[in-house]
């Protein structure tokens, strides 16, 4: 198997708080990986430093082979084009309808004419489960599961390989979220993604995940498939998994 | 792994049917080339055949693509057919196909002029009727407090009597210190040509206590304070707070409007009072120094020749001005929508209505004055 994100011995530091001493996973292609810990643990952080938000503080992470501690701007953009980020409160832009919202790439990065732009968008606003008319709809006039999924069809319009979830089904209701969960399960066989998400939700943990890494206490604390991790001597692994749901 | 951009053709032509063979990978970056060489290959009315067996991949918009090319071949009735090997991009291509999408509803439709002109008519209308609305509610909210002492906030009234009129004294004093030595300045000069020096005092005196200093504190006041009320209350409507405090059975209009809008106007007749004083005194400075009418001479004449009543009109504009530049920032606040550019749109519109608001209601005063004879 292809691994698609190597991190190694990834350290961050935010002043004299030291985030993660050491991380080291890797994630292969066609996979849905969780990163799960307690609050705080830096899950989020882990998150931010692939896609680019956030600087490292030491160590290195792979992703498509290109180390991105350490990368050119041209190298950058052209890895931003190869993978698609869902943010936790969808962050669609506000002044752009939905329609808009998932051409905006297409239209910034390709010389697609406007035809063939709106049938890539409307396959997209298809996949993701809205309705053709939900299109010209502004982010504010929609719900919140409906931004989710607006949210994911515009991190989707340039078919990326990869794709980063934080907390996706964090703020909806369980029945929009099992939905949810489903999606990500068929679009990952339909176009052959590769799934990094950080969630809290255990019903979509178990649903959803391939492997996962549990962080505590700034280092990795156990990876490899759930079923593995769940039988593992850990306070926070008990506590999380063991809770009566 | 990364997508890559080479993709290359061959083509032949035979017996009416173009065979055109791909090799690479159809993207959304490739698309656009492989879309100009085949409109440059293909002839009217010809058939095709599309070689796909050396695509390594395809995504989704390069699938839409040629299912958009057998759709437009069916229906002018010519053959189409393709092969490929790659198990992948036959998989993709079959994902796009079971797809049938109405592309009428994507369609943007252009509204007419017209159609926006009655739009934005009917708009201001309604966003009149709901100011009508809220001045109603601000009167009825006096009308409860007044019933009610005891429930007014007076800890919020003092804390935006500090906010937004102890801390604005400095630039207020400032602004009117520059324009009364701008004012003076530019008069000295004519006065100086028909030996008129002393009558500095009257221009500035009455020019300033009627008008100056009551215009320039509420443009000041507006853009300082306005502003502020409207991003506030803008802000605390899109994180729901103003609906949280209706949940809890507090009045936003009791505990944030009220006491914001009694706040300034207890406080713009003070402020018109720093005005006056340093717009005379930055007169005064000028007069002493370019006309050589000294302090003495200057404060005499203004007992002398500018009444009370031109001070009086002044102050007495102000709990109108505040009124209008409260009630302006704090409705344009609650007109936010939920979207952080309602929130820029109203802040700017608040600075502006207020101001031009400000300006009307001192036109209507001095057509009243003067009618009243004052």
């Amino acid at each position: 198997m292809k691994k698609i994100i190597d991190v190694k011995d990834l350290y961050t530091q935010f002043g004299a708080n030291v985030v993660h001493a050491g991380l080291n996973f890797h994630i292969n292609e066609g996979e849905i990986y969780g990163i799960l810990g307690p609050s705080g643990c830096g899950k989020s952080t882990v998150l931010r430093e692939m896609v680019m938000l956030q600087e490292v503080s030491g160590g290195s992470i792979e992703i498509f082979g290109r180390d991105v501690a350490n990368i050119s701007y041209d190298d950058a953009q052209e890895l931003r084009k190869n993978w698609g980020v869902l943010f936790q409160g969808g962050a669609l832009f506000s002044s752009l309808t939905l329609y808009e919202n998932i051409a905006l790439p297409l239209q910034e990065y390709t010389k697609l004419d406007k035809n063939l732009i709106s049938e890539i968008v409307a396959y997209k606003i298809d996949i993701v489960g809205l309705k053709p008319k939900d299109a010209s709809l502004y982010p504010s006039q929609i719900s919140g599961g409906m931004k989710k999924k607006a949210a994911l069809a515009r991190a989707l319009s340039l078919d990326p390989k990869l794709l980063f979830l934080d907390e996706p089904t964090s703020g909806l209701d369980p029945i929009s979220a099992r939905e949810f969960d489903k999606l990500i399960l068929k679009l990952r066989d339909l176009l052959g993604l590769t799934v990094v998400m950080v969630s809290h939700d255990l019903k979509s943990i178990y649903d959803t995940l391939d492997r996962a890494a549990i962080i505590d206490n700034k280092v990795i604390v156990a990876q490899g498939k759930l079923d593995d991790i769940i039988s593992m001597d850990n306070q926070f692994i008990q506590t999380f998994f063991k809770a009566d749901i | 792994m990364l997508s890559k951009k080479n993709l290359s053709f061959t083509s032949s032509f035979a017996n009416n049917r173009l065979d055109f063979s791909l090799a690479g990978e159809i993207n959304l970056y490739t698309l656009v080339s492989f879309e100009k060489e085949l409109e440059s290959k293909l002839r009217n009315g010809s058939e095709l055949f599309l070689n796909l067996d050396d695509i390594t991949s395809i995504d989704t918009a390069g699938a839409i693509y040629i299912n958009k090319l057998e759709q437009t071949f069916a229906e002018k009735q010519l053959a189409f057919s393709l092969t490929c090997k790659n198990e992948q991009v036959i998989s993709t291509l079959k994902t796009i196909h079971v797809l049938h999408l109405d592309l009428e509803e994507f369609v943007y439709k252009q509204p007419l002029f017209i159609e926006k002109l009655g739009e934005d008519a009917v708009l201001r209308m309604k966003k009149f009727v709901e100011f009508l609305s809220f001045f109603g509610q601000i009167s009825y909210g006096f009308f409860y407090l007044f019933k009610h002492l005891r429930s007014l906030r007076y800890k919020e009234i003092f804390f935006e009597i500090n906010e937004n009129a102890i801390k604005a004294f400095g630039i207020v004093a400032l602004t009117s210190f520059l324009v009364g030595v701008v004012m003076a300045y530019q008069s000295s000069v004519q006065l100086k040509i028909y030996g008129a020096n002393i009558f500095i005092v009257d221009m500035l005196g009455i020019s300033i206590f009627r008008e100056l200093a009551p215009l320039l504190t509420a443009i000041v006041i507006a853009g300082r304070s306005g502003s502020s009320f409207t991003a506030q209350i803008g802000a605390m409507k899109i994180t729901e707070e103003l609906d949280a405090m209706r949940t809890m059975g507090f009045d936003p209009i009791v505990f944030l409007v009220i006491p914001r809008i009694i706040a300034l106007m207890l406080m713009m007749p003070l402020l018109i009072f720093v005005s006056d004083v340093t717009g005379l005194l930055g007169g005064m400075l000028v007069a002493n120094l370019d006309l050589g009418i000294s302090t003495s001479l200057f404060l005499d004449r203004l007992n002398e020749v500018v009444a009370a009543k031109h001070f009086f009109v002044g102050i007495a504009k102000g709990p109108f001005f505040a009124f209008l530049i409260a009630s302006i920032g704090i409705f344009r606040g609650m007109l936010v929508k939920d979207d952080t550019q309602s929130i820029g749109i109203n802040t700017t519109k608040s600075v502006v209505e207020s101001i031009f608001a400000v300006i009307v209601c001192d036109a209507v005063f001095s057509i009243i004055f003067t009618n009243l004879g004052i």
